[in-house]
């Protein structure tokens, strides 16, 4: 087993590489994306409402192949897209909806007397929203955010699909080379368990951080 | 008191849970075991009366899969009738060709792994795949070529061996090594099978499709906005594939192949795949 | 734009539906099962055994679906288990969901609560009927919003099976939009809507759930 990873190892920490940039790349668009639509899903205005809710479900509801492959060979077509963006172009559509969702429980939580103060002490909804209830439902949401970055690295697989160059589409082109699936496939297994655990791991931190910081 | 209790709760579900792993255990020893006994597979073909074969389903005249039947049609899988139907008359008893999709890459796996007993895949004979497979001798003859969308400058492999140009393989071909002596310096993407191939060229993904010609020109016959272009480059034929240590299959399957050639099967059934087929000499591969 | 649903084309195309349905309700109800043994294990912790459990279901959630479906088709012959396109993906994401309710059904007998057992134990109750009368019902009726959740992951994933060729909804669009690239468009619309018919009914389900347990 280990004669495959010294034969391989530039290739597979290339792969490494490429997952933990796509992961990377994809957890800060579908931070800002699914904090956007969260917002927009809680908006009064019942037009935004419903622009919120129907991005959040169609994307939900939808398989990330067929977003990934949407964009890899069809929004291609038009604007040249290449498989490592058409990857991460999926992830963070796909990610955004969940963790819109998380979002929105996260702010659902929180007192409703915190929006009712601040707009008693004048602020508009937009600034009560943002800058009062938004940053403790945030906090409150950041056990399931851990969840949803453990799924988007996860879920970064999917790039195997659209010659992403990811780990697993080098664990593919390793095992059709070496004809040796089983001892590849448990390499790229252990290479995934190290991003996946340490970011689990980086997730309760914060989260015991976040909790403390909370009783002071 | 109680959550000592409770524990035993615990103790029954993990005794359950346990049932269910030994269970999972013997049930695959006992498929190895099963598979153990049959390891000659030309005697498990005649006894079962069953043939399965890995074929293509994404190569348009070799091997794609009909929405109209759900199973592969194309050349390879007409020769493995033929080679079945004659394998079985030589017998003396009869043997039914079963169909298994294969991709490129999993041609080799689903064999070694016994999923298959035979692959008609478009499938060159190569030094490293015969270190873990046997092949029958050459039934096609095939080399690499290119295939451009119809607008392109791109007219020889040789043109593309530039970092600004991307090239599509397959992953599993050999295309990928060939590539890496004509054109090292060209960017070279692997799609998983030739359909996404096509596509990822039909989107810009890159200039130039790599593969087998006579495969080219079923995608140029797929899709009219492209074209084959330039003389092949290598001389790869493709061998009916099987494992290794199966002399007797492979005598038998030899044996079918030589009488199929020689009854003037192989040639109707080039004269049916190719004839139609725009910018290929396919008289040239009749045998 | 009509060759893309011309009659053999759509009756292909809802046979893959067919796939991606029987695919889904058979993994569910193995998951299902495997998980709730896995959740009661992991929350009732035996000694040495539940270490085990939550050691490899641990594992299992941490590694990506895709890697399973591989290894399970093409690497578990090697120790003799020798399965199809279809069996490896239900094993595969049996086993992948499985350790993913077993987490769902865990923390919702830690919500139940030890109080709860406590109190039935004292009327006189044994362990088992503790558990299956009180205990397990309140939590899996607490478990179903996420459970279900969990259960569309689990359609939508069953297209990443295309890898290994089951013919299923994802799979068989692609053939079809093989044939012409004028179907590709059709075809992602066509496969949108019927996984967002399935998995957008089973969320609705869930919220009808979530309301009437107010």
């Amino acid at each position: 087993m280990i004669n495959i990873f010294l034969e391989n190892w530039k290739t597979l920490l290339d792969g490494f590489w490429i997952t933990i940039l796509s992961s990377i790349v994809g957890l800060v668009g579908s931070l800002v994306l699914g904090t956007i639509f969260a917002l927009l899903e809680m908006a009064p205005n019942k037009f935004l409402k419903f622009i919120g809710s129907a991005f959040v479900e169609f994307f939900r509801n939808i398989p990330l192949l067929v977003i990934t492959l949407f964009f890899y060979v069809v929004v291609a077509a038009d604007f040249h897209i290449s498989g490592f963006w058409s990857g991460t172009i999926g992830l963070i559509l796909y990610t955004s909806a969940f963790i819109a969702e998380c979002i929105r429980g996260g702010v659902d939580s929180v007192d409703p007397g915190q929006m009712e103060g601040a707009r008693a002490n004048g602020l508009t909804y937009t600034q009560a929203m943002v800058q009062v209830v938004l940053p403790q439902g945030f906090k409150l949401a950041i056990p399931s955010l851990g969840n949803q970055f453990i799924n988007l690295v996860k879920n970064s697989s999917i790039l195997s699909f659209v010659a992403g160059f990811d780990l697993m589409y080098q664990a593919n082109v390793i095992s059709g080379e070496n004809l040796d699936p089983f001892n590849t496939y448990i390499i790229v297994g252990i290479m995934y368990l190290i991003i996946t655990v340490s970011v689990s791991k980086c997730m309760s931190i914060i989260e015991s951080k976040v909790n403390g910081g909370a009783t002071e | 008191m109680s959550k000592f209790k409770l524990k035993r709760v615990g103790l029954i579900a993990s005794i359950v849970l346990v049932i269910v792993i030994i269970g999972g255990i013997f049930g695959g020893l006992e498929a190895k075991k099963h598979q153990a006994v049959d390891s000659n597979d030309y005697n498990k073909i005649k006894s079962s009366h069953v043939m399965r074969w890995g074929v293509k389903g994404d190569t348009r005249l070799f091997g794609l899969i009909s929405p109209k039947t759900g199973q592969s049609e194309g050349f390879d899988v007409d020769m493995a009738r033929a080679i079945t139907a004659q394998m079985a008359k030589n017998a003396g008893t009869k043997i039914k060709p079963e169909f298994t999709s294969v991709t490129t890459n999993s041609k080799i796996q689903l064999l070694k792994n016994h999923q298959v007993e035979a692959v008609a895949a478009t499938m060159t004979i190569t030094p490293e795949r015969a270190k873990v497979i046997d092949f029958t001798k050459p039934y096609f003859p095939a080399g690499q070529s290119i295939l451009v969308k119809k607008d392109s400058p791109i007219k020889d492999i040789k043109q593309l061996n530039s970092p600004k140009y991307t090239v599509i393989t397959t992953i599993g071909t050999t295309a990928v090594q060939t590539m890496k002596q004509f054109a090292p310096k060209a960017k070279v993407i692997s799609m998983p099978d030739n359909s996404q191939a096509l596509s990822a060229l039909e989107s810009g993904q890159g200039v130039a499709v790599t593969t087998d010609n006579a495969i080219l020109y079923g995608l140029a016959d797929q899709n009219r906005s492209t074209k084959v272009v330039g003389k092949p480059f290598t001389n790869q034929p493709y061998g009916l594939a099987m494992n290794k240590n199966q002399p007797e299959l492979r005598s038998a399957m030899n044996k079918a192949l030589e009488q199929v050639i020689a009854n003037g099967t192989y040639n109707k059934l080039i004269k049916k795949w190719f004839s139609h087929v725009p910018g290929l000499d396919w008289r040239s591969l009749e045998k | 734009m009509s060759g893309a649903f011309s009659l053999i084309n759509m009756h292909y195309l809802l046979g893959g539906l067919v796939v991606t349905i029987v695919v889904s309700v058979i993994s569910i109800l193995i998951s299902f099962v495997l998980g709730t043994l896995i959740g009661i294990i992991l929350f009732e912790k035996v000694p040495y055994f539940t270490k085990t459990v939550r050691f490899i279901s641990n594992t299992i959630r941490n590694l990506p679906l895709l890697l399973l479906i591989f290894f399970t088709f093409f690497a578990l012959p090697k120790l003799g288990v020798e399965l199809n396109a279809f069996a490896a993906t239900v094993v595969a994401m049996s086993v992948f969901e499985a350790s993913m309710v077993g987490e769902i059904i865990r923390g919702g007998l830690l919500s139940v609560g030890a109080d709860q057992a406590e109190g039935a134990l004292s009327t006189g109750m044994n362990k088992v009927q503790t558990l299956w009368h009180i205990l397990l019902p309140q939590a899996l009726k607490k478990s179903i919003p996420p459970l279900i959740s969990q259960f569309i992951s689990l359609v939508k994933d069953t297209s990443l099976a295309t890898a290994i060729v089951l013919p299923e909804l994802t799979f068989r669009s692609q053939v079809i939009y093989g044939q012409n690239p004028n179907y590709m468009i059709p075809m992602f619309i066509t496969i949108a809507i019927m996984y967002f018919i399935i998995n957008y009914g089973l969320s609705l389900l869930a919220k009808w759930f979530d309301k009437r347990m107010v």
